[in-house]
């Protein structure tokens, strides 16, 4: 009965049925699973399976996204379960993320912070158009070890530089990884203003969360 | 007959533009300008100050479309009418503000400066396809604050084709302004002779951001054309369905059209935009996509339904070198608009979505452009009748190629493309040394621009265009411009 359960969350990650997802998802708390059971057994293999899917080319961007809602109800339903217990979900890392001000684009910077938070990583969106100083006081509060940033116009995209200054002057650039991103952006531009690393797509903002928090 | 596409049927045309209609009002259109929120609550619409949100009734938008003109010229420098904006009248200018340009000899892309541009100019002048200028790329060599002004600033240098251009600030428009009368002689010889469209831009969906809508708005008041350039990205911003995005690209045309007709009744306005298909493995916005030349032609259909002059953003692609990918997408989107009958297509010369332009894709895409026109040109019977007497005379004998009449219509009939496309035999090929498109394109670019004549611009006015300039950097950290680039 159990195994089925799991089974069936996983199989309703892949189906890109996020509310089956949650539905199952309270049924197997009802049942007495152990939360972390039901996201180790349950949720992740599901998440693999949509991301593998997307790397062979067989699933697009709404599989990956519309999943990515499905463990997040999953997931609200789950903390309160693991606080209970005293437990945590395990995360790979604490990311804030946003647009740079008087840059209005939002749709590569929240796909990146679903994909991201999709795959472990616990995001504080901050939206767009975010002052240089809401960045800084966000990492501080929630000892962010990531930092995403977005700016697709050129125009815009100087503000990361001054981002990256400001962590300086708040003594607190070594506490975080500065990842940069957008249309005008590049590998170059993030060596040039000392950014830690650059992705070109949602997917490879992952992979980058992933080798820089390692 | 002219070949015409109308990719919507009547009933789903209709449709759309009533669904745009009802947008109008629920959800309404989120407003960011102040003026506007003002002008359009003056005239009736329902404005909520918090939300910053106008739900415009059909009647003030209905009422603006009936003062808008159907259509308007755009003059040269040398004050002829050059462009005619309206009817199916088809005309191309380059693709707008690249942040990159490919490097000819090493094909990578790099950051543009001062002589790439007027180079750029140059050539633009130079291929006869063109009718207009566009202000193609943006310069790094100037602060970014005066990006805008500084690329028409060069272009007037160079330019006697009317202009495309826009702002990036409310204040920076001003300057523009202030150049494009310099070279008019008076405010209000532009208005009566506009040598130059701005475009405008809301940001999907449904939002007209602050210093875009002041744009339009005082183009509006000084009698300078604007164009909407409204950018569903279906799938991301707007929804995925190619009709629905196109009904929201209808709505936010409607409120700039209502906004612009509020500023200033009878003020020219083109129904215009750069919408895409999302791509849904990439998460980027594909020029090259079938789908996104489609949403282009279902709205070009509805503007001229609703009789105002269009304006698309295609004949670009996706591809990062000149390539074959790079000649498929362009073409494509070429053609489309041109069989929509699209007024100003612009999109010549780019590539990587919107963010590179080469000098070698422009002159290749003047071919691709070339053949769009004599395409819609389309068949006519040109003798009465059409074939019988020549035929009559000549009976069975092959003998057409010495024939007067042959002289007399070849170049009608064909279009002959430049030595940029290939159509000699495999040897002549290679003892012209067996050159790619590619190479091909970059000898043209090299011939054209060596022809180039400057423009009969006088010194005066180049000295004030200069201080108009030098006056903007100086706000900005810059005292002298970069130097013009010696003819």
């Amino acid at each position: 009965m159990s195994n089925d359960l799991l089974e069936q969350i996983t199989a309703s990650l892949v189906d890109s049925d996020p509310d089956g997802t949650a539905e199952l998802t309270r049924q197997a708390i009802g049942a007495g699973m152990e939360p972390m059971t039901i996201i180790d057994r349950g949720l992740v293999p599901g998440m693999d399976i949509v991301g593998e899917k997307f790397r062979t080319g067989e699933y697009f961007l709404p599989h990956l996204i519309i999943a990515a809602s499905g463990m997040k109800q999953s997931m609200e339903l789950l903390e309160p379960e693991l606080s209970r217990r005293g437990e945590k979900a395990q995360t790979l890392g604490t990311a804030v993320i946003g647009t740079v001000k008087g840059d209005i684009h939002e749709i590569g910077k929240s796909l990146v912070a679903t994909m991201i938070a999709a795959n472990g990583f616990q995001v504080h969106d901050l939206g767009v158009d975010v002052p240089t100083e809401a960045f800084v006081a966000k990492v501080k509060e929630t000892g962010a070890n990531l930092l995403g940033l977005s700016a697709l116009l050129t125009t815009t995209m100087t503000a990361q530089r001054e981002i990256i200054e400001a962590l300086e002057e708040a003594g607190i650039r070594d506490q975080v990884k500065v990842m940069v991103g957008g249309a005008p952006v590049s590998q170059e531009w993030a060596r040039t203003i000392g950014a830690d690393g650059y992705a070109e797509d949602a997917v490879g903002a992952v992979e980058l969360c992933k080798e820089l928090v390692a | 007959m002219r070949p015409k596409l109308n990719i919507l049927s009547d009933q789903l045309a209709e449709q759309i533009i009533a669904e745009g209609f009802e947008l109008l009002m629920d959800p309404g259109i989120r407003v960011h300008n102040e003026e506007a929120r003002r002008l359009l609550g003056d005239a009736g619409a329902d404005v909520d100050l918090e939300s910053q949100i106008a739900r415009i009734p059909e009647t003030i938008a209905r009422r603006a479309l009936e003062t808008a003109p159907s259509e308007f010229y755009l003059y040269n420098f040398e004050g002829e009418a050059a462009v005619h904006y309206g009817g199916d009248s088809v005309q191309f200018d380059p693709g707008s503000t690249a942040v990159t340009v490919l490097d000819s000899e090493t094909q990578e892309q790099r950051v543009p400066l001062t002589a790439d541009f007027v180079r750029y100019v140059k050539l633009v002048e130079m291929i006869p396809q063109l009718d207009a200028q566009s202000t193609a790329m943006i310069c790094f060599d100037v602060p970014e604050e005066i990006g805008d002004l500084y690329r028409l600033y060069l272009a007037l240098n160079y330019t006697r084709k009317p202009m495309i251009t826009g702002a990036f600030r409310k204040d920076t428009w001003w300057t523009m302004k202030e150049m494009l009368v310099a070279m008019a002689g008076s405010g209000e010889a532009l208005a009566a002779k506009p040598t130059a469209v701005f475009d405008v831009c809301p940001s999907p969906p449904l939002l007209w951001s602050d210093l875009t809508c002041q744009n339009m708005i005082d183009c509006a008041r000084h009698g300078i054309p604007s164009e909407l350039v409204s950018m569903p990205l279906a799938g991301a911003t707007s929804p995925v369905t190619l009709a629905a995005a196109v009904v929201q690209h209808t709505a936010e045309c409607l409120s700039g059209v209502t906004i612009c007709q509020l500023a200033q009744e009878g003020a020219p306005i083109v129904w215009g935009g750069s919408p895409a298909t999302f791509d849904m493995r990439h998460g980027t916005t594909p020029m090259g996509a079938v789908g996104t030349w489609m949403i282009d032609c279902a709205y070009t259909q509805v503007g001229k339904a609703l009789a105002l002059p269009t304006h698309a953003y295609l004949g670009m692609s996706d591809a990062k070198v000149v390539d074959a990918q790079c000649g498929l997408e362009s073409a494509g989107g070429t053609i489309m608009a041109a069989l929509a009958g699209v007024n100003m297509v612009t999109g010549a010369g780019m590539m990587d979505f919107e963010s590179c332009v080469s000098y070698e894709k422009l002159v290749i895409d003047a071919e691709i452009i070339g053949s769009a026109k004599r395409l819609v040109a389309g068949i006519e019977a040109r003798d009465q009748p059409i074939a019988l007497t020549l035929m009559r005379e000549l009976g069975h004998r092959a003998d057409y190629l010495a024939q007067p009449h042959t002289l007399k219509w070849f170049s009608k009939e064909f279009y002959l493309p430049s030595a940029v496309i290939d159509r000699g035999s495999l040897d002549a090929w290679k003892k012209q040394g067996a050159k790619t498109a590619f190479e091909r394109a970059r000898d043209r670019v090299n011939q054209l621009v060596a022809a180039y004549r400057p423009s009969p611009i006088s010194d005066d006015l180049r000295v004030e265009l200069r201080e108009i300039t030098t006056r903007a950097a100086r706000k900005f950290g810059m005292d002298e411009l970069p130097q013009l680039p010696e003819d």
